[in-house]
């Protein structure tokens, strides 16, 4: 069971919290990826938009080809499915997509970082709700799913 | 004082939207000049910069995520595919969930124990939208869209909202899985006690969440709220919290479908991303000063617009 509404202290004052020590841990994790993420995210995109680090693809053909369906830019590109687009780092708009994945990310480590907790308290049901979040951020992830084209 | 800064932004915002709209039907015009191609290719990602401010500004005040606004306008006015609009739509979704959660889970306004279970089932099921979103042809897409767009106006529109649900006693489920607390609502000054009811009806609802905001890339707090609010007995204040920290998972799992399939593409998402969270940071200053039923009048108007479009789009009556 989570602890709620227990008596805490911040900057020498007494006050009251309403969120669970798990909360406060999750959300610890959150937000330094957040912070991280949106960092990576926004420097990433300056990169390319200002060709500090050139694109694969020139931005002025990208008028072009964002009115294609995503199955017809990759084979117009030739840029590859999944986690292709980890071997082309060195290209400037491949650099945002390091923030992106950073944010779409973060939510698995928090469920990494929970399992502790909910162990340690013999939280076994939200343990196990915590295993399955992981298991179905990863399967998301990891690209292996598929209907269609 | 704050009455005279309420009148100023009651003026400035409809006319930031107009500000919205003309650059969108200049981009739209070009758009369906046929005359993309010729057109510097910056104009577009900086369209979408100030298009994303603007509705970031209005979304907070009209208690809407910006996902909702973001795919039916810009895939109805602006050239790119509905793919890549759909995928940096869940990007603006889960950007502005993931910056919104950690203070909402430390003010106790969102609750893990809650959360979990409804987060659980909504982004399984949203892998599944996902994946059937990007293998259906675009025109059925764009049409369910445009459906769905003008249901969710009608929802905002009927939709009643309780500010404190009455629950008699929680259901066996959330007995079971310890789902009940207490937290502080500033507005009222007291802590509030909740529980819920009709949790496996709450699970079941999740799931169809799940589906439509893998499929359309809209954020699903216009289903969520609702969902936890009127048929969970939620606290409202709760419910916005908990949806939002809600979204921030279920958008995960579904956005990775879209990067994985490359409907990710960083000169739409990106700007679309940095403006929306601007727009969001300057809407949330907004909302203690601005009469919040005005600015949600002008979404349903915008969202009405963006659905009759989408579904004109899709049956290829206006292309």
């Amino acid at each position: 069971m989570a602890v709620k509404g227990v008596a805490a202290t911040n900057g020498g004052s007494a006050r009251r919290t309403y969120a669970s020590s798990e909360q406060l841990r999750y959300a610890r994790v959150l937000d330094a990826g957040m912070r991280f993420g949106l960092g990576v995210l926004v420097c990433g995109f300056i990169v390319y938009v200002t060709d500090l680090v050139p694109a694969r693809v020139p931005l002025a053909q990208m008028p072009e080809l964002w009115t294609l369906s995503a199955p017809e830019y990759l084979r117009a590109t030739g840029t590859p499915e999944g986690w292709g687009w980890l071997g082309m780092l060195g290209n400037g708009e491949t650099l945002p997509l390091v923030g992106i994945a950073i944010l779409s990310g973060i939510s698995g480590l928090c469920f990494v970082v929970l399992l502790p907790l909910y162990a340690a308290r013999r939280d076994w049901i939200y343990g196990v709700i915590a295993v399955l979040e992981i298991a179905v951020l990863t399967l998301a992830a990891s690209g292996v799913l598929t209907v269609g084209h | 004082m704050k009455q005279n800064y309420a009148r100023g932004w009651t003026k400035v915002l409809p006319g930031a939207a107009i500000v919205a709209a003309a650059a969108l039907s200049s981009t739209g015009a070009w758009a369906v000049g046929g005359d993309v191609a010729a057109t510097a290719w910056w104009v577009w990602p900086l369209s979408l910069l100030v298009i994303c401010f603007v509705l970031g500004m209005i979304a907070v005040p009209a208690g809407v995520g910006g996902g909702v606004l973001f795919v039916p306008i810009v895939s109805g006015f602006l050239p790119f595919h509905l793919d890549f609009v759909r995928g940096a739509g869940l990007l603006v979704a889960l950007a502005s969930a993931v910056a919104a959660a950690p203070g909402l889970l430390r003010a106790g306004l969102a609750d893990l124990r809650l959360a979990l279970p409804l987060a659980l089932l909504a982004s399984a099921s949203s892998i599944a939208g996902a994946l059937v979103g990007l293998a259906l042809p675009a025109a059925v897409v764009q049409t369910a869209l445009g459906v769905t767009i003008l249901g969710i106006v009608a929802l905002m529109w009927l939709a009643k909202k309780s500010e404190f649900p009455q629950v008699g006693s929680s259901d066996r489920l959330a007995a079971a899985l310890s789902i009940h607390g207490v937290f502080y609502d500033a507005v009222h000054r007291r802590e509030i006690a909740w529980q819920v009811h009709r949790t496996p009806l709450g699970l079941v609802l999740f799931v169809g969440i799940g589906v439509l905001a893998g499929l359309f890339g809209l954020g699903a707090g216009w289903a969520n709220v609702p969902a936890l609010n009127l048929v969970m007995g939620v606290p409202l204040r709760l419910s916005a919290g908990s949806s939002g920290f809600i979204l921030s998972i279920v958008d995960s799992s579904a956005v990775w479908v879209y990067i994985n399939k490359g409907a990710v593409l960083a000169i739409i998402a990106a700007p679309s991303v940095i403006g929306m969270m601007l727009g969001a940071f300057i809407g949330a200053r907004l909302l203690t000063i601005i009469k919040a039923s005005s600015i949600r009048k002008l979404v349903i108007v915008m969202l009405l617009a963006a659905g009759v479009r989408a579904l004109a789009k899709g049956l290829g009556i206006w292309t």
